[in-house]
């Protein structure tokens, strides 16, 4: 089959994890499929600790040492757990990172044009003075007129907000085809974060950019993105079209999720779904991991580990999908 | 900006000179005893001597008007006479200050290359490497200049035969050769230090987020390393190597006494057990004044190679 | 209790895995620390011989006979020396630590406590303590006093104090600006008493294990001003005189009295700073929790 426009862009497949903790392989994902179309917007939703930093890490092949990886992640039909050296490095140009804090992740003692046009310079061979030149341009293009004057300056200097676009507009003078956007908002404030959130939208729909988007805030993902994943504890527990999340959820962790949602401050999220977050490492082997936290467990729930039903064009690992379908959605605000 | 925080070092840099050589003044002025006796060597001197001899040593006059005396000739070179030598104590220091000079720079030198070599070594080679310096590192950084001094002497000069053991030799090689052991001595728990924050400073950059950010943008890994990882951590190991350096310009006595040199930190020695008042302050001048414009220039780096200069403070 | 003082929980650090022991090296350490204290406090009574008597005729014997380590440069008995001079080795450094600590915790607390203009007040004085290294104020008051172990001492003392004000400011700033301390101040509770009964006793760990440390920097200046010759003054044993005297054996070929004082105060050294880290990893890195 030939269909360049309807074969998947970036294509995860059973993509398993095992980390070294203290000496000994933990698994940290597991059975994790999914995949970005061109043009389109996917969101990875989860709480600190399900592993959805970590999918983000073994596709753009940023994993620590020790890392064990199974399954495959392929990009652009090509293999990527393979790619090495010069290869690797022109994946990487294609597969940008907007990452959680920029503060932390532009090196301070440069000057923003210095880490702005380096990817061009070190890689492209593209003079100094040209490269400046795109990243005007390309500040302009995320909303910062005074470019020119940007470029000189520290990223000390630089509001959080500011930077991120920086961080944003830098990511795409390589002309990437995918944007892995790691939290690219929790580290803002929430009107900055509308603001980045709208300038994401802006491109994608401009350059036909795909978004790869994790977030622990469904309704965010819900706000920007085609489908949405919902990983816990290193599994992708519901995948379905992101409208329907909310409203008719499939699984009870995505329900719970919904419903824990804060409505006026999204920086002060309110506790709702009962009992502590299971993180990806103390997932067991047998059994579904979010049972321990279930208002609908049953005891098949512990007896062996549940898979990924299709069910309404997407799919849930729930052994219950078809008992519990409809009744998730009226689940009242905590 | 940078600028301001460089003028407010030197303001402070003015200031703690100013204080110093007061307390200098004052510390040598409170010593009991009266300083003409050392030139009479015991014997009363008749009350006209010694009325030309305090006038000649300004000694009649009020504390002040003697600091300032001391000061003022101090700016301009003149550190007064030493009485029982009867010599200019600026002449005094010259003869001597050029063999700790050439021995604190020689010091410099092998910690600079050595200390942050191997540090380099260590953070960005893991496994063997790493262990071995840092096991060398922790026995070398216990060792103390003098006890060093003398196991160099009896192992290298004496046993080996390699080195000369006391003196300075003639030309520079002979310098060189003369040197080497001291310096060696002088610098060895130094380089320990050094090589030890370098490794760190290494590891914690090689850790640090914009790190990541570097290689997932597809740089190529020798320039994440000397664009970024060595890049930001030369400022925590330019701080340390400096103010390690700083620190031997007060050291460089011992290993001057241990290997017989006549430099200028043996001499303070000497002339505080002797208590030839001039000369004690002379020097102890001379060293506060170097010992800051290392300091300084420690600043000036730092401020040089970190933009985010005004957000704190020194990061040593 | 009311609900200001509910913070109060985390006062006292969690005995827990933090808690552990010493660990090998830490008892180790503590053990070697241990007996050169005992020796310095018994040393002079138990040492076989004369420390002072001198036999030049003996100089440079070698261990053997009722001498277990040798002669030295004047025929006197090496270890009754090593022994005696335990005392002026370790009673100066305990002295020096003991001084400094009192005077920089005052500063430290008091620049914590009060801030502004206070704090930046004793900060400028502590920056100009700074540029006086240690062997040049222990020159200065060679040269005012007099050369001895008690200038040495002060000499000492004074080059560490600004070292421990800074570290103890730091540890103190942490613990006054826990809540805890607010809910006793909302409490009416006065200054002096928070400072005695509760900040000086949750940063105690920290003043112990940082003495420690400062205890084996003593050890080894203390020891170099005496081999330079403006600390304890020959012919009186001490470690650091002994090295100097005996220099001139390894020349000779007899580095054995200058090495077996070398290796006391290096081992002393060496124990007390492994000892003060791991007291510093049990206080917690910085003072507090």
């Amino acid at each position: 089959m030939n269909h360049p426009e309807s074969a998947p862009l970036l294509e995860v497949d059973r993509l398993g994890l095992d980390l070294l903790v203290g000496g000994v392989h933990r698994s940290v994902l597991r059975d994790v499929s999914f995949s970005v179309a061109q043009g389109e917007a996917v969101g990875l939703v989860g709480e600190s600790g399900s592993g959805k930093s970590m999918t983000v890490r073994a596709i753009d092949r940023l994993l620590p040492a020790g890392a064990r990886q199974r399954g495959s992640i392929r990009f652009d039909g090509k293999d990527v757990v393979s790619l090495s050296g010069a290869a690797l490095r022109s994946y990487r140009a294609e597969v940008a990172v907007v990452f959680q804090d920029p503060r932390v992740h532009i090196n301070p003692v440069r000057r923003v044009g210095d880490f702005m046009t380096e990817v061009l310079r070190t890689n492209r061979s593209v003079r100094r003075r040209d490269a400046g030149a795109r990243a005007v341009e390309m500040l302009a293009k995320v909303g910062i007129p005074d470019g020119e004057r940007r470029l000189d300056q520290y990223p000390h200097e630089l509001s959080g907000g500011l930077l991120q676009r920086v961080m944003i507009a830098s990511t795409l003078l390589t002309a990437p085809r995918l944007l892995l956007a790691d939290e690219p908002t929790t580290a803002l404030d929430v009107t900055t974060q509308a603001e980045i959130m709208g300038l994401l939208d802006e491109l994608r729909s401009d350059l036909g950019l795909s978004i790869l988007f994790i977030t622990h805030d469904l309704d965010l993902a819900a706000a920007v993105c085609d489908r949405t994943a919902v990983m816990y504890a290193g599994e992708i527990v519901e995948v379905r079209e992101s409208r329907l999340l909310h409203d008719d959820p499939l699984h009870p962790y995505t329900a719970a999720l919904g419903a824990a949602r804060p409505l006026l401050d999204r920086t002060a999220r309110l506790v709702a779904v009962p009992g502590r977050p299971l993180s990806a490492l103390e997932a067991p082997t047998d059994g579904c991991a979010f049972a321990g936290r279930c208002p609908y467990v049953e005891p098949t729930c512990t007896s062996a580990a549940p898979v990924l039903v299709p069910a309404d064009g997407g799919a849930a690992r729930c052994v219950r999908v078809e008992a519990l379908r409809g009744t998730l959605g009226g689940v009242p605000h905590a | 900006m940078r600028i301001g925080y460089l003028l407010r070092r030197v303001a402070m840099l003015a200031v703690t000179l100013l204080v110093a050589s007061f307390v200098i003044f004052a510390a040598t002025y409170v010593a009991p005893g009266n300083p003409l006796a050392a030139l009479s060597g015991g014997k009363s001197l008749s009350p006209e001597a010694q009325t030309a001899l305090e006038r000649r040593y300004h000694l009649d006059e009020p504390f002040l008007a003697q600091y300032w005396h001391w000061l003022s000739g101090a700016v301009r070179g003149d550190l007064g006479v030493s009485i029982p030598l009867h010599e200019d104590v600026s002449t005094l220091i010259a003869d001597r200050a050029w063999i700790t000079l050439s021995l604190v720079l020689y010091a410099a030198v092998i910690i600079v290359i050595l200390g942050i070599g191997l540090g380099l070594l260590a953070g960005l080679r893991p496994g063997w490497i790493d262990s071995s310096v840092l096991v060398i590192s922790s026995m070398a950084a216990a060792v103390p200049a003098f006890v060093a001094a003398i196991v160099l002497i009896a192992v290298f000069a004496v046993s080996l035969g390699w080195f000369p053991t006391i003196g300075t030799g003639d030309g520079f090689l002979g310098h060189l050769e003369h040197l080497t052991l001291p310096a060696v001595a002088l610098a060895l728990s130094s380089v320990a230090v050094v090589a030890r924050v370098t490794r760190t400073a290494i590891r914690e950059e090689v850790a640090r987020e914009h790190v990541q950010t570097a290689i997932s943008r597809g740089i190529p890994q020798h320039l994440v390393v000397t664009r970024h990882v060595l890049r930001n951590a030369a400022i925590p190991i330019t701080t340390v190597t400096g103010v390690t350096i700083a620190s031997l310009i007060a050291i460089s006595s011992v290993v001057e006494t241990s290997f017989g040199l006549n430099g200028l930190g043996q001499y303070l020695v000497k002339s505080a057990q002797g208590k030839d008042i001039a000369v004690v302050q002379g020097i102890s001048l001379v060293l506060v004044v170097a010992f800051v414009l290392v300091n300084l220039v420690v600043d000036t780096m730092y401020a040089v190679l970190d933009p985010r200069v005004e957000l704190g403070a020194r990061a040593a | 209790m009311s609900a200001v003082a509910a913070p109060v929980a985390g006062t006292r650090p969690v005995r827990g895995r933090r808690r552990t022991g010493l660990g090998a090296t830490g008892w180790v350490s503590a053990a070697v620390v241990g007996l050169a204290t005992l020796v310095a406090v018994v040393g002079p009574l138990v040492a076989p011989h004369d420390p002072n008597q001198a036999d030049l005729v003996q100089a440079w014997i070698g261990p053997g006979g009722d001498h277990l380590v040798g002669l030295d440069v004047q025929g006197r008995d090496v270890l009754s020396r090593i022994l005696a001079g335990a005392r002026s080795s370790m009673l100066g450094p305990l002295l020096i630590v003991v001084i400094c600590m009192l005077v920089g915790s005052l500063l430290g607390l008091v620049s914590a406590w009060r801030g502004g203009m206070v704090d930046a007040g004793v900060s400028a004085g502590l920056d100009i303590l700074f540029a006086f290294p240690g062997v040049l104020l222990a020159a200065l008051t060679a040269a005012v006093f007099g050369a001895g172990l008690w200038a040495a001492v002060l000499a000492m003392a004074v080059a560490y104090t600004p070292f421990v004000a800074r570290l103890l400011r730091g540890a103190m700033l942490k613990e006054r600006n826990q809540p805890y301390i607010t809910a006793l101040e909302v409490q009416g509770l006065g200054a002096t008493a928070i400072c005695l009964r509760h900040v000086l006793p949750n940063v105690f760990p920290f003043m112990v294990a940082q003495g420690s440390i400062l205890f084996g920097y003593a050890v080894l200046d203390l020891a170099v001003i005496s081999y330079l010759g403006i600390g304890v003054q020959p012919p009186d044993p001490d470690w650091g005189v002994m090295i100097s005297e005996n220099q001139s054996g390894i020349l000779l070929g007899y580095p054995l009295p200058a090495l077996c004082a070398g290796a006391c105060i290096v081992a002393v050294v060496v124990a007390m700073n492994l000892l003060g880290e791991r007291l510093l990893e049990r206080a917690g890195k910085d003072g507090g929790r």
